[in-house]
């Protein structure tokens, strides 16, 4: 992102993915903002710190990314009762990210939204986890919230709560329905059930173990998430992954997203009225898994990338069992993916369910695998190619329809090429170490990692503290972004289909409500 | 549907029948035995997704995998814990999703069972205590049977739910608390 038009320089922030470091005044905060709109940047994540005992006020962090990489704009707020300007007038997305701010840290920006996101009545409402003079009290008992809920009226409208607790094996989260007949007028989503205290959790933990805590802020998404520590870990230490290592975490982040498209292939067809196809796809989902676990030790392989490398070496033996998978499984895969594009009464229910078309899909920032079903051409591991995409080179899968069957195809399409990917990754593996020590990273200092997992780009911002402590850790999902899309996606939409269109997203609520 | 009923005949039947010590198949076929003597008919469990991360979810989800094939033991998921016989809670139970669980807990008819799923739901795993988090499922409501692993495997999913309906006096989760984390 180019921000010499507003006289503003960037200083390089070291590490893997280009990253530039901009301070910027309150009056250059918005323009900053739209010049990075108007020259096609995307809203990554938007956090604050707590920089007063570095007599620093807060810090707000926007990170936009485009094609020369990420952009971090940094904005001193002197004190929490002074407000910052509102993002979400240029980045739509921005809106629930300023109102978790704003529940943890306890800065609010100038939005006239000012609902509470993350904060659902358990702790007092005066209190911000993430100032550092915080103290929580063992007397703080959870308490009831009232949320205001945007209302439809008129003739036959009612409304349909839905959640926390849901009727299938699924995370909690509350969906508010304003309705007509069967028909959607309105999908108000209020999260925040989940949020269980990760990035203070991650103040409490030491940079070397921290990974674990990393690798749980989404199970489903755990290698990816492991990665992007580990990749803000090494940036700051100035350390180098040894290039088996890099090898093996590719491969595990591919079997991540083979496992879990596979999942959502199933539990798509299941959710069309196709229960054949739950059955065929979570067999093929076993397979991998029981895979994962000879191989690296885990089913979901929870705890395999460390900073520095990865936490074991792969066996010749699993390496071609992994290398003999692949063509297996695509067989299987074609077989079904016919299956499933002829199943008239499944594409009835897949065909123009839930659109998301690419104009509302730019505008609203959606991002990853739903984005790419809206023809949001962006992929990290081609736009930014690290070791070793930079060799076995992956193909982007884009579709331009944005309904539930472009987010099947894209599923099909990415589950194909991850399996070629990991064969190219087993016949390319070099032998040698798989871990390299990591020096104590110097306290102060910000590193990100950039991973492009099954659901779309993970992020991580991550600042040291003295003595290898954590000052300030910010994971984020890309369903921040995507959430927010799937109330729009619904609209018009029947609410028998909602399960569908919801599982065609397949967000994360705990990466979400942190 | 030709090529439907090829793929089906081509598969085959995956679940795992032949029983051998040691072997989660034992499981499997005891657990038929007693879910049939316990309970006459079948178990019907609600979940609860209390705080997890979501990893105890899929491993969940796993049991109902041709291989596990959990309804072909006569255990079935089932939408509202007004129709459950067990609760299977996965945590830490962050302190938004207390009154949630309180109030499933309140409408499963009793008798009923508790299972707690996970390091977290055991102990409060990684995340612990804090601020947002309770902890440990038995912090809330009581439990019967806590199954650890992070997350753990479909096998010892099975073994906990067989473990909590043969028991006559149920073992309650251990009395240690986990580390707060403040």
């Amino acid at each position: 992102m180019n921000l010499s038009g507003l006289g503003l320089v960037g200083a390089q922030l070291p590490g893997a993915i280009p990253a530039q470091r901009v301070p910027v005044s309150s009056g250059q905060l918005l323009a900053a903002c739209r010049l990075g709109w108007e020259q096609g940047s995307r809203l990554v994540a938007l956090w604050i710190s707590d920089d007063r005992d570095r007599a620093r006020g807060f810090c707000l962090h926007i990170a936009l990314h485009d094609q020369d990489g990420v952009t971090l704009l940094e904005y001193t707020i002197p004190d929490a009762s002074s407000a910052y300007p509102d993002i979400s007038t240029i980045f739509p997305a921005a809106n629930r990210m300023q109102r978790a701010a704003f529940d943890l840290v306890g800065v609010a920006s100038e939005s006239d939204d000012q609902r509470p996101w993350l904060w659902l009545a358990s702790w007092p409402i005066d209190k911000f986890p993430l100032q550092r003079d915080f103290v929580a009290s063992p007397k703080w008992e959870p308490g009831e919230e009232t949320y205001s809920f945007v209302k439809v009226e008129g003739d036959g409208v009612h409304e349909i709560p839905v959640g926390p607790v849901h009727a299938g094996i699924i995370e909690p989260g509350h969906f508010r329905f304003q309705v007509v007949g069967e028909k959607v007028l309105r999908l108000e989503e209020r999260l925040g059930y989940v949020h269980k205290g990760i990035e203070k959790r991650f103040e409490s933990l030491r940079i070397g173990e921290a990974h674990r805590l990393a690798g749980r802020v989404s199970g489903d998404s755990t290698v990816a998430y492991a990665w992007a520590y580990a990749q803000a870990v090494e940036a700051i230490a100035d350390a180098a992954v040894p290039p088996r290592a890099a090898w093996l975490r590719a491969l595990a982040l591919e079997r991540e997203r083979i496992a879990n498209h596979l999942g959502d292939l199933g539990y798509l067809g299941n959710d069309g009225g196709f229960a054949f196809g739950l059955a065929q796809f979570s067999r093929l989902k076993e397979d991998v898994l029981r895979l994962n676990l000879a191989a690296f030790g885990h089913r979901m392989m929870m705890d395999y990338v460390v900073p520095g490398g990865v936490a074991s070496s792969l066996a010749a033996a699993h390496a071609a069992q992994i290398r003999e998978q692949c063509p297996a499984l695509e067989r299987e895969i074609r077989i079904l993916r016919d299956i499933y594009d002829e199943h008239a009464g499944l594409q009835d229910r897949f065909r123009t369910c839930g659109r998301a078309p690419p104009d509302l899909a730019q505008q609203l920032g959606l991002t990853g695998l739903c984005g790419r079903a809206s023809g949001q051409e962006f992929d990290l591991r081609c736009d930014f190619p690290l070791p070793p995409y930079d060799v076995i080179a992956p193909r982007k899968m884009t579709q331009t329809d944005g309904d539930v069957a472009a987010r099947v195809t894209v599923r099909f399409d990415e589950l194909l090429e991850s399996l070629r990917l990991c064969s190219a990754l087993i016949d390319g593996l070099s032998d040698g170490e798989v871990n390299a020590p990591v020096p104590e990273p110097p306290p102060y200092r910000l590193g990100l990692g950039f991973i492009e997992g099954w659901r779309g780009p993970v992020f991580i911002a991550l600042e040291t503290g003295p003595d290898g402590t954590i000052r300030r850790c910010h994971p984020h999902d890309p369903s921040w972004s995507n959430w927010p899309v799937l109330e729009h996606a619904v609209i018009g939409n029947i609410v028998p289909d909602f399960p569908l269109i919801n599982k065609s997203f397949n967000l994360t609520y705990s990466g979400h409500d942190l | 549907m030709l090529t439907i009923l090829r793929q089906i005949a081509v598969t085959g039947i995956k679940t795992e029948a032949t029983p051998a010590p040691a072997d989660e198949n034992v499981v499997v076929a005891r657990l038929q035995e007693e879910v049939l003597r316990t309970l006459g008919r079948a178990l019907t469990i609600r979940q609860v997704d209390a705080g997890s991360c979501n990893g105890c979810e899929l491993e969940i989800h796993a049991l109902a995998n041709p291989y596990y094939n959990i309804e072909g033991v006569g255990i079935r998921f089932v939408a509202s814990p007004r129709h459950a016989d067990m609760l299977l809670v996965t945590g830490p139970v962050s302190k938004h999703m207390a009154i949630a669980l309180r109030r499933t807990y309140d409408a499963t008819p009793d008798p009923k069972l508790v299972v707690a799923v996970g390091d977290c739901g055991c102990m409060g795993g990684i995340f612990g205590e804090s601020y947002a988090s309770l902890g440990r499922v038995a912090n809330v409501i009581p439990v019967d049977v806590a199954i650890p692993g992070c997350p753990p495997t479909p096998t010892a999913l099975l073994q906990g739910i067989l473990a909590a309906i043969t028991a006559h006096t149920p073992p309650k989760a251990e009395p240690e608390s986990s580390s707060r984390t403040e």
